[in-house]
Order: structure tokens, then sequence, then C-alpha cells
């Protein structure tokens, strides 16, 4: 039996009259009500700018904001390098080394970013004297290296079951059409595979990025002085809760200024697909 | 003018419930300490609050005759929960700072120590001057009068601040600090435990009265002053009746209260 479209003898339904239906009163107060915490935390903002308090905590939230930057940028970069041969791990079919590769991004994907900072910070300080003697301690030392080092480490995890994914999600039939056409592996890995991953991969790599401006947080309690650590300092001079307010805007403009970086990249990315 | 009848109505009902509220009496008194910060405030192996300040506190409250709640609060937390009300009064070895009076108000002192500084065995700091610790890395816990001080008068030295007292001390015996400066109090009784075996006193700081002040009270909302007076009274009693040496017996063998 077939089907056979008939043109349509409906007209498209009548504008329907928008009545006052309880959802949208709820609705519209609800809307209300987060734009009046929006307003009155911008009038807080306004009432309580203390120019002397700018002056004095300014240029120390301004450094912080730089740690910031620097520090996540470091660890982004070399969590990217670290990911690398953890990708290789998890595409491979050897047992062990994907076992090893499995048991990386299973223990630093599953455990508080807090704690490893812990861990790292303070557990090296319990074996100073084994660092010492391997010259490692210069490094371990210092808190903002120990930061790096385990940022480094857990977006490493991250980046890896990114990558991993979407190099998995390339259909197979690229591979067998670079195999028939007789590319290399490394052509086929860098020429047809990785740029179509990459794609797919862009989205949470930007999430990974915002994940970790705000993860970078946790260095201010190691003593690192961070926009976060610059802001509790300024916040135990002051007690004023303001510095927090404007340490989340400042959060929210960083976040804000990568999210339009990468609507960029996606747009170049993805200009063979634009019609 | 019907609306304004209304609106003097309220005026009026508002200017009474506030005027009741200052004349409130004190039944029950919620005090905030740290708990990591022994011997005056620690939390024991059964998790209960003990030590000198929340003995003081204890002894404080039955002289005033209230029912007291005593409850842990990190330190940098402090006086913002002072101030939003999750308790009434902060009994944690809370010098009384010109800073924090610009917040909060305070009874009189309840004790006064001097500071000191620690460092490892082996360190090559001679005294506490700024000359004998320039150059060297400092710890501190945050937003301490010990952070203040190094800070305005040990300017050739590098501040770190921590959270609590036991980072800046896990920090000192691994060599990350090349001193920290806390009450003398609290240093002498860690260097007597396992873990303060790393490291020494190196001589005690002259407090400065502008960033030292006269000692540790008991610190209350500003708007509280019948709340302070009371402590403050209390406070005397309890030194005019013996509790406060009964007190200052169980945990040290010199009077605490100082000069």
């Amino acid at each position: 039996m077939t089907y056979i479209d008939a043109p349509s003898t409906e007209r498209p339904p009548a504008a329907r009259r928008r009545t006052w239906t309880s959802a949208r009163v709820t609705g519209l107060v609800l809307m209300m009500l987060w734009a009046a915490l929006g307003l009155s935390i911008v009038y807080m903002l306004v009432v309580g700018y203390d120019p002397e308090k700018v002056t004095k905590y300014g240029p120390r939230i301004l450094s912080g904001i730089w740690v910031t930057v620097k520090l996540v940028a470091m660890s982004i970069v070399l969590g990217a390098l670290i990911s690398i041969p953890v990708v290789i791990g998890r595409l491979s079919h050897n047992p062990i080394i994907g076992g090893i590769a499995f048991g990386y991004s299973y223990f630093f994907r599953g455990t508080p970013l807090l704690a490893q900072t812990f861990l790292v910070y303070y557990g090296a300080g319990q074996f100073t004297d084994v660092l010492k003697a391997a010259g490692l301690w210069v490094f371990f030392r210092d808190a903002y290296f120990c930061a790096v080092f385990t940022f480094s480490l857990n977006t490493a995890a991250y980046q890896a079951e990114i990558l991993a994914g979407a190099i998995r999600a390339v259909p197979s039939g690229q591979w067998q059409a670079a195999d028939a056409l007789g590319l290399r592996p490394f052509t086929t890995m860098f020429k047809v595979i990785l740029p179509q991953a990459l794609i797919t991969a862009l989205r949470p790599y930007g999430n990974e990025v915002i994940l970790m401006i705000k993860g970078s947080a946790i260095a201010s309690i190691i003593t690192v002085l961070d926009l976060m650590g610059q802001t509790r300092y300024a916040f135990s001079k002051t007690y004023d809760l303001q510095i927090y307010i404007w340490a989340a805007v400042i959060y929210l403009l960083t976040v804000e200024v990568l999210r339009r970086l990468w609507e960029m990249m996606e747009r170049r990315l993805t200009r063979h697909l634009r019609r | 003018m019907k609306f304004a009848k209304t609106l003097v109505t309220a005026a009026a009902l508002l200017a009474l419930s506030l005027g009741g509220a200052s004349a409130k009496e004190w039944k029950k008194v919620v005090i905030g300490t740290e708990g990591a910060y022994p011997p005056f405030n620690y939390v024991d192996t059964d998790g209960k609050l003990k030590g000198f300040d929340v003995d003081i506190a204890l002894a404080l409250c039955e002289e005033m005759k209230v029912e007291c709640e005593i409850v842990a609060q990190d330190w940098d937390g402090m006086i913002p929960a002072l101030l939003a009300g999750k308790f009434d009064g902060i009994i944690a070895s809370m010098s009384i700072t010109p800073e924090r009076k610009k917040v909060i108000d305070f009874s009189e002192k309840y004790y006064n120590t001097p500071p000191a500084i620690v460092a490892p065995k082996d360190t090559d700091i001679k005294g506490v001057t700024p000359e004998d610790l320039a150059g060297k890395t400092v710890g501190a816990q945050v937003s301490t009068m010990h952070a203040d001080y190094v800070e305005k008068k040990l300017t050739e030295s590098e501040l770190k601040t921590y959270p609590t007292a036991d980072e800046y001390k896990l920090d000192l015996a691994n060599g990350r600090l090349d001193a920290a400066n806390d009450d003398s109090v609290v240093l002498s009784e860690w260097l007597k435990t396992e873990a303060g075996a790393c490291c020494k006193l190196v001589g005690m700081v002259t407090p400065v009265l502008e960033i030292h002040g006269p000692g540790a009270g008991v610190g209350v909302r500003k708007e509280d002053t019948d709340l302070r007076d009371m402590f403050s009274a209390a406070i005397k009693a309890i030194r005019a009746n013996g509790k406060y040496q009964e007190i200052n017996k169980k945990y040290f063998d010199f009077d605490v209260y100082g000069g």
C-alpha cells in the first residue's frame, strides 16, 4: 500500500491569542526575580565602589589574573602534550598499554582536583630527602610548579578522553579509503583523520579549558597568589564580600573571551561545511 | 490620605520592632571557634571541640547565666560568619586589632601571649629582626596579626599565608618555609610534639600595639554592645573568682592573661 502525499488543504493555524496562563505568569515572575537579583548585584557593586580599595587591591587582583592566565595556559599546553601518548594508549589494541592509559585517565578523572593538588604539594613535602637527592626539590618546593604539574596531569586525562573519543567517532570508511589510496599511516592520521576528529573535539576542548580556568582557583589554597588567592587576600583584609563578586565577574569575563575565541575557531574549522 | 496613614502606621510598627530588637534578652548565645589552633582550640579525637578558648567560653557563659552553643568555623570565614549572624560571639584566640575593630567589636582581652618565630633546626637564622629574616620565606596563618606583622615589619621577607596553622607547620617541616610566625604558646606546644621535632624556637617577637593589639578578646557584632559588656564583665568575674586560674592551670604553667 502506498501513500501519496495529497496537497495539504489545511490552512496554517491562526495565530493564537496569548493568554495569561498560570505557567506564563509564573515564568514572568521568576524572570523578574532573576532580573531583580542581577540588578541588586550591579547596584551593590556601584554603591559599594570604593576607590581606596580599588587602588589598594586593584594591582594585586590584576597580577592575580595574570598568574591565573599563565597557570591555565601552561597546564593546558603541557596537558595536551602529555595527552598524546595517553591517546595512543587508549586507542591501542595491546591490553597492557591500553590498561595503563585507561588506569591513568580513570585515576585523574575519578578523584577531585583538590585532593590531587594536596597530594602533590604536601605529598612531595614528605619526600624532600629523596627529591633533593634526585635534584627535583627545586621544582616541587615551589607551589606554582606543583600546581602546574598537578593541573597538567589532570587535564591530560580529560584531553586524552576527548581526543580518543573524537578519533573513534571518525567513520571507519575514512580509514579504509585512505588505505585504498595507499596513504602512509602518518599521512592518514594527520591529513585525513585528525582534521575531522578535531572538529568533533573542539567544543569539548573549549569546555575543558573553561573548567580548568575555574579549577585553577584551587591553586590559591597551596599559597599560589592567583586571581582567587589575591581575592582571598583582599577579603582577609577588608571582610568586604564585594571582592568575591568582582572576582566572579572577572572569571566570567575571562570565560566569555574564551567562548568567543572558540566560536571563531569553530567557524574557521567548519568553513567547508557551511552552505 | 488613607495610604499615608497606612505608611505612618507601618513606620511606627517598624520603629517599635527595631527598638524591641536592641533590648533583646540574651538567653542563648552561639559562639564560634576554629578548632585548629591547639592548645587554645582544637577538635579532640572524639570529635569534640576542646581547648583553652572552649573552656573559657563555657566558663563565661556560666558566669553570664546564658545557654551556650559552641560551633566550629574556618578561620578565614570567622568574621563574615559573625556578621552574617551564624553565631553571636567569637572565642577563637582572635586578637583585638585595629583592622578588625573597623568591622566588629571586642570585649576586654581574656589572654595575651607574645608572638614568636620558629625555624627548622639547621637554620642559619640568628634572630628575629627584619635583617635576620631578610630574603627568607616566612609562613603564617592567613588573616592573622602574625601575617600582618610579617607583611608590615619584615618587609625584606617573603610572606606565605595558609588557611590553617596545620599547613604552615607541614611546609615548615618539609623545608618550603625558612621560618614561621605565630603565637609563642601555640608554637612551643607544637615544638613539643613529634611533628614539631623538625624545628626550634628562634626567638620572641616584641609585640607592636598597632598590629598585635592588647591581646585576644571575644569578638561581637558592633550593634551588640550589651553582649560585649556582658562578656567583659564575665571575664573580670572569672578572673576574680578563681575559675580563670583553674582553666589556666589545666593548660599552662604560667599566667597567659599577660600584663
